[in-house]
């Protein structure tokens, strides 16, 4: 056996373990140990044996395991990006009833480019958003919505419909209702997160727990106005409060634009940062990064965009969680900066792949956010067993 | 020099840690140690600027702890917790490569590789360096760890309790590695310990800490004394005199 030849190694490093001895004698080679070390772990050893003759080798950090997973990255990012382009032009295009390349065709694609669009800056926001989520608040099984977000965005049109009636909720739209709703998110998040994370108390669970229970609330509070609501303007409500792209009118795009694009645009310069915050609050102020500022200018950002979402198309619960959780599996890598393209593009394919098969299989419009559950879910469930860890 | 004046931090009016006042010398490993709940690693994060105190102050070679940039702190000063828990799944190599983020902000050059590679084989991680940390066992992910915190290449390294759950042999690899990054590489270690003999047979200083106050301080001869040792503990302890070595403290 492969322990004999050791044995008496054991015994005599057990013999020279002496403080002064090492201190004085500088020479005790540090090679010694080594086998030891091996026989401590035998389960190790037959690897460390394999590697050992492997000196040429370059040794370079990098974001990735290896040269091998670095290449499947590329390969499942172009494969996405393949898909995200072949559904966006089925989505354009097919079905279309004009001939190609007239005046109408083109008026229908541009009317229809308005949802592909809307279905991008999901993807972003849901996408950017829930990563950073996860990482600033150490969990792999959470998302922004948690925060009260969609309970305040549903609490905000029952109101709308119970106090104003049908024709409110009508009037309730525009860019003006778009931003006050967008506003009213962030401020309850900025209060939230400014009030927990300042106190003595400070504590990123508490808010969570807070943000949840809030959340809570205010779901029961519009179920109460809900069942006083007529059939017809429950009906109308619940179209709003469904998640669907259709909700999304291009005269919000003037203000949901660049709130996407500065929040996500701070957020993937902050990628290096997130990368160090994922190591938690200890090891990243070790490493002098202040990580409650961090922390707090994440969630700003994160919150900003995940309001927009909201307000834009309606709730999305799963898509960003389900987003997040695939980004992390096919990525392969612990860094940022590959994370969110990735997870963008997963988002985006998953939103146009499920509108395409919705309006052109199934022709089962607005449903689509069921689709996302139930495929989506599946697809995560296989992954997650397939791999066995998040 | 690490300089402690007035360190005060309540928890409740009977539990307090200090004042504490305490100069540390530069060089060595200095030692912490104590009973259960005397405040060593209350003390030692506060030192690593984790904890924040309540009233004095703690300077690092003349940096204050409390108004000195987090990011200039980095590079004089690393904190090494008990308890490391990562979302993200790392190797050997991208962990230790954390270490060089306060010189770089995260983009590595060819130096940086090379200080990497450097504390890898300081601490024979050499062969593991593309393993996943979960795929390590205890002891190894433990050497990682210290490599991470030696990669960083601050004068001061602050190390909470690294032999927990480690077993004698890796217990007593980790302290020489540790010996040797003092002696050869000029290290200011300090260390919590529980077991008062790794203190005595590794460190140039003690620092016994009882009731969140410092009891005494000295050399491992000042303190491995019987009447000394049992004071602090609360047990009776006999310091037996070993031929060539360093004196063990025999407590059953």
């Amino acid at each position: 056996m492969t322990f004999t030849p050791n044995r008496p190694r054991t015994v005599r490093l057990t013999i020279d373990e002496d403080a002064y001895a090492l201190v004085a004698d500088e020479t005790v080679p540090e090679v010694q140990f080594s086998p030891t070390e091996s026989l401590q772990e035998p389960t190790t050893s037959p690897q460390v044996a394999a590697a050992t003759p492997a000196p040429a080798k370059e040794r370079r950090s990098g974001s990735f395991h290896t040269r091998g997973s670095r290449r499947r990255y590329w390969i499942i990012l172009s494969v996405l990006l393949a898909l995200a382009v072949l559904f966006s032009a089925g989505l354009l295009a097919y079905g279309n009833p004009m001939e190609f390349g007239t005046d109408g065709f083109w008026l229908i694609a541009e009317r229809r480019a308005n949802s592909v669009f809307v279905m991008l800056l999901v993807a972003v926001a849901q996408a950017m958003s829930t990563v950073a989520f996860q990482t600033v608040t150490h969990n792999r099984i959470i998302t922004p919505s948690i925060m009260g977000f969609e309970a305040l965005y549903r609490a905000v049109q029952t109101t709308t419909v119970y106090l104003f009636g049908l024709g409110g909720l009508i009037a309730f739209s525009g860019i003006g209702a778009f931003g006050l709703q967008t506003a009213v998110m962030v401020g309850l998040s900025l209060a939230l997160f400014g009030w927990l994370l300042s106190g003595k108390y400070a504590n990123l669970q508490i808010m969570l727990l807070v943000g949840i229970i809030i959340g809570g609330g205010l779901s029961s509070v519009s179920s109460f106005m809900q069942r006083l609501l007529t059939p017809s303007e429950f009906d109308v409500l619940a179209a709003r409060t469904f998640g669907s792209v259709n909700n999304a009118d291009p005269s919000y795009f003037p203000l949901a634009v660049p709130i996407v694009l500065v929040a996500g645009g701070l957020l993937w310069l902050r990628s290096r940062e997130l990368n160090t915050i994922a190591l938690g609050r200890e090891a990243c102020t070790n490493l002098g990064v202040n990580h409650k500022r961090n922390v707090v200018i994440v969630l700003i950002l994160a919150s900003s965009l995940i309001a927009v979402s909201t307000a834009l198309v309606g709730p999305m619960t799963f898509l960003g969680f389900l987003v997040a959780t695939l980004a992390y599996q096919l990525a392969d890598t612990y860094d940022h900066r590959y994370v969110f393209p990735m997870a963008i593009l997963v988002g985006y394919v998953v939103l146009t792949g499920a509108y395409f098969v919705m309006n052109h299989v199934f022709y089962a419009q607005g449903v689509v956010s069921i689709v996302i559950e139930l495929v989506g879910g599946s697809v995560f469930l296989f992954v997650i067993l397939r791999k066995g860890r998040l | 020099m690490i300089t402690l004046t007035a360190v005060k931090k309540s928890y409740s009016d009977e539990v307090a840690i200090g004042p504490i006042d305490l100069e540390i010398p530069q060089g060595g490993i200095t030692a912490l140690v104590g009973p259960n709940g005397a405040g060593k690693s209350t003390m030692l994060t506060m030192v690593g600027r984790l904890l924040g105190m309540d009233q004095g102050a703690i300077e690092v070679a003349g940096m204050d702890v409390a108004s000195t940039k987090s990011r200039d702190l980095a590079k004089v000063l690393s904190i090494l917790r008990q308890e490391n828990h990562f979302i993200t799944r790392l190797t050997v190599r991208q962990l230790v490569g954390f270490g060089r983020f306060p010189y770089c902000q995260g983009r590595l050059t060819a130096a940086d590789e090379e200080i990497i590679s450097r504390y890898i084989d300081f601490l024979d991680l050499g062969d593991l360096e593309d393993r996943y940390l979960d795929q390590l066992s205890g002891g190894q992910r433990q050497r990682a760890y210290v490599a991470m915190v030696l990669c960083q290449d601050t004068e001061y390294v602050l190390l909470d309790e690294p032999l927990n759950n480690l077993d004698i042999a890796h217990s007593v690899r980790m302290m020489r590695h540790l010996k040797r990054a003092a002696d050869e590489l000029g290290r200011t270690i300090i260390i919590v310990l529980h077991d008062i003999n790794f203190a005595a047979a590794y460190s140039d200083y003690i620092c016994a800490v009882k009731n969140g106050r410092i009891a005494r301080f000295g050399s491992p001869h000042e303190i491995m004394r019987d009447d000394v040792l049992s004071e602090i503990f609360n047990t009776e302890i006999t310091v037996v005199e070993t031929p060539g070595r360093r004196p063990v403290a025999v407590y059953f």
